[in-house]
């Protein structure tokens, strides 16, 4: 049960990033090019997105287990270290440089092409060499 | 340049919304795609279902979409080179800095989270300025 919602939500997740826009890389530049012809849509992928997910959050925050009686898994910390904003410094130094985050690039990879196979190859691979340097204690 | 729209952009983003609904409420996990996706192998047995789930539905969104409407273009303008840069920073930053645009952006500010207010802002202000030097800052005239 727990894996067939799964499953739903992410094809409800990822319909969400196409028919916001967020899966066309022009659109996501134009939205961060703020100087240039700038197209505001995204902001209101954002603001749906938090007009529903602000009460979402708060009732799981009250409850200890799910509806499908699973630990509601919340992030503990609230640090705000180095890693944390050169984490999204560099998250972000990507992002304006393709117009693809993680969501939007998975959500294409099957009908977008061969660039967009490049693209989540690569992401995945940062994300291992990250994995890598935590379990090699670089990092 | 591409044109504004609020309303599907604003639909899209009700989706979404209800989508990170389905995750907390019903399985107890944050909708965040890069540790969704960035743990898929990493994480350990009895943790991996659900992720692999979710992401199957992300994968196999456009073909559901595309039954009804054409999917709008992808637009993509990097060059290979750039396209393998921008991915590897994508991965390794949204690891490093535990969430990208869904975890932090939209779940984090969702719950008022002061740690993802700072994650979403120096993002934000990062892909701003880089598309500032790419578009106007770099090239002259």
């Amino acid at each position: 049960m727990a894996n067939l919602i799964a499953l739903l939500a992410g094809v409800i997740f990822g319909l969400g990033l196409i028919v916001g826009g967020m899966t066309n890389p022009a659109k996501v530049l134009a939205f961060l090019d703020i100087t240039g012809d700038w197209d505001p849509s995204l902001a209101f992928v954002m603001m749906g997105a938090i007009a529903i997910g602000f009460f979402a959050f708060r009732a799981a925050a009250r409850q200890s287990s799910s509806l499908l009686g699973l630990p509601v898994q919340l992030p503990a910390t609230t640090l705000i270290d180095r890693k944390l904003v050169a984490g999204a410094v560099i998250f972000g130094a990507g992002w304006g440089l393709a117009g693809f985050c993680p969501g939007p690039a998975v959500a294409s990879v099957l009908t977008g092409g061969s660039a967009v196979g490049i693209f989540v190859a690569s992401m995945l691979a940062g994300m291992g060499l990250h994995t890598l340097a935590v379990r090699r204690g670089w990092i | 340049m591409t044109t504004f729209t609020p309303l599907q952009s604003l639909t899209g983003g009700l989706l979404i919304g209800f989508s990170t609904w389905l995750m907390i409420r019903w399985l107890g996990k944050v909708a965040g795609i890069s540790g969704i996706v960035g743990q898929l192998w990493s994480a350990r047995r009895g943790d991996r279902g659900w992720r692999f789930a979710f992401a199957a539905g992300l994968l196999l969104s456009p073909l559901l979409y595309r039954l009804f409407a054409p999917l709008p273009a992808v637009q993509l303008a990097a060059t290979t080179s750039w396209l393998i840069i921008a991915g590897m920073l994508v991965g390794f930053g949204s690891r490093l800095g535990s969430g990208c645009t869904s975890g932090h952006g939209v779940c984090g500010l969702s719950r008022l989270s002061r740690r993802s207010l700072v994650a979403t802002l120096a993002f934000m202000a990062t892909a701003m300025l880089v598309v500032w030097l790419v578009r106007h800052g770099l090239v002259a005239g």
